[in-house]
């Protein structure tokens, strides 16, 4: 059977199978900072925590970075690296600037901007 | 035999749990959303359920990736929730309806939806916000919840027909309950947004306007999107509007709007929520 040709919509990585198997070992310890315990166990030892769950190189990085598209595109899901931004007080403005590479505040006023239209 | 008094849709964002548990309803920037509620809250208090019905997604505190229900019905005597690793307070458990829950898996499976029942399930933000902004007072007085949990997380996610027409089977799952009960419809999430990738921040207003016109007019119309059509138009979170159009969907050919409130943004999202009474 051949695959089906993946829809493109631009800026946007729907989590799919391929990205579901990519980044298992990586949304598996996210999930796991919904403790306190973890939380705390990560920020002790990062590189530890992260060879703990299996993370590869590329994610290993991309969570010692806190690189918000390298996470995405090492198979990361967003409420999953939400948990793991939560560990650092990063709210979703803080995430969105980064990933579009504008200021927290130019991020803001284009979402104000955007109930205008 | 039971009643579906109506219906309420609503974004569920988890930074509205901050606002409530810091009393900052009147803050400038949590008052136009906040002022959405009180027409509910009078409506609700004529219509008087019983039973909440809550339709919504789990974001990863009882459902991990590891096990990945397209559709799950919750039955058990009470639901707590938990931390969910975003800095949110907790809240107090939430009682259930094991009568309705089975009433419901009994008739959905025979309806054809072969989904997955939970007798211990923990509820996230999407089940408990919406439950405490429409019912402030739930702890004095209580209503039974039944959660249902739609896969709006990794895809393939279930068709805008398909979660129509399993709204329409919790529909014939009420109304044949042998029950006193008056039970609301509740979908949480959405409207449009996105969390992640260069698109952060997507926003289309007149999408959802047309959306939640739509929804109380020609809830079929959402059909001929497919689930990607509506990433592009929506987001990759905005996809939670599945979560009302099932909700719709229990309510009958012909609703009637109560009240609808639409505010751009609360945290990343365009905060919308809509009453709809049943026929």
């Amino acid at each position: 059977m051949t695959k089906k040709a993946k829809r493109v919509i631009p800026g946007t990585t729907l989590f799919d199978g391929d990205m579901a198997r990519k980044g298992y070992a990586l949304n598996k310890m996210c999930f796991s900072f919904n403790s306190e315990e973890n939380r705390q166990a990560f920020l002790a030892d990062r590189d530890g925590y992260c060879a703990k769950y299996g993370l590869n190189e590329e994610q290993t990085k991309a969570v010692k970075d806190l690189n918000v598209l390298a996470m995405l595109a090492a198979g990361g899901n967003a409420y999953y690296i939400a948990k793991l931004g939560g560990i650092y007080k990063l709210d979703m403005q803080d995430v969105g600037a980064q990933q579009t590479g504008m200021t927290k505040e130019a991020f803001i006023a284009k979402l104000v901007e955007a109930g205008r239209a | 035999m039971a009643k579906i008094v109506g219906g309420v849709a609503v974004t569920h964002v988890p930074y509205i749990g901050r606002a409530l548990a810091q009393n900052l309803q009147q803050e400038p920037y949590w008052k136009p959303f906040f002022d959405g509620f009180p027409p509910v809250h009078a409506w609700l208090e004529q219509a008087k359920p019983d039973v909440v019905v809550v339709i919504y997604n789990d974001h990863g505190l009882n459902f991990f990736l590891d096990k990945m229900p397209t559709f799950a019905v919750g039955a058990a005597p009470q639901y707590m929730n938990a931390d969910e690793g975003w800095g949110i307070p907790t809240v107090p458990p939430f009682p259930g309806d094991l009568d309705l829950s089975w009433r419901m898996i009994d008739s959905l499976i025979e309806d054809e939806f072969d989904l997955t029942t939970c007798q211990e399930m923990l509820v996230d933000h999407a089940f408990t916000l919406p439950i405490e902004l429409l019912f402030p007072n739930r702890i004095k007085q209580p209503v039974r919840t039944v959660p249902v949990v739609q896969n709006t997380v990794q895809f393939p996610l279930p068709s805008a027909k398909r979660c129509l027409a399993f709204g329409r089977a919790i529909r014939r799952a009420i109304e044949n309950w042998d029950s006193d009960a008056r039970v609301l419809i509740m979908g949480t999430g959405g409207l449009s947004h996105q969390l992640d990738g260069e698109r952060a921040g997507f926003i289309n207003k007149p999408f959802d306007l047309e959306f939640m016109e739509k929804l109380i007019t020609d809830p079929d119309w959402v059909t001929q999107y497919s689930i990607a059509d509506l990433v592009e138009l929506t987001g990759t979170q905005g996809i939670e509007l599945l979560n009302w159009l099932t909700c719709r969907g229990a309510l009958g050919d012909h609703v009637e709007k109560v009240h609808a409130n639409y505010h751009i943004p609360i945290s990343n999202t365009a905060a919308g929520l809509l009453a709809m009474a049943s026929k």
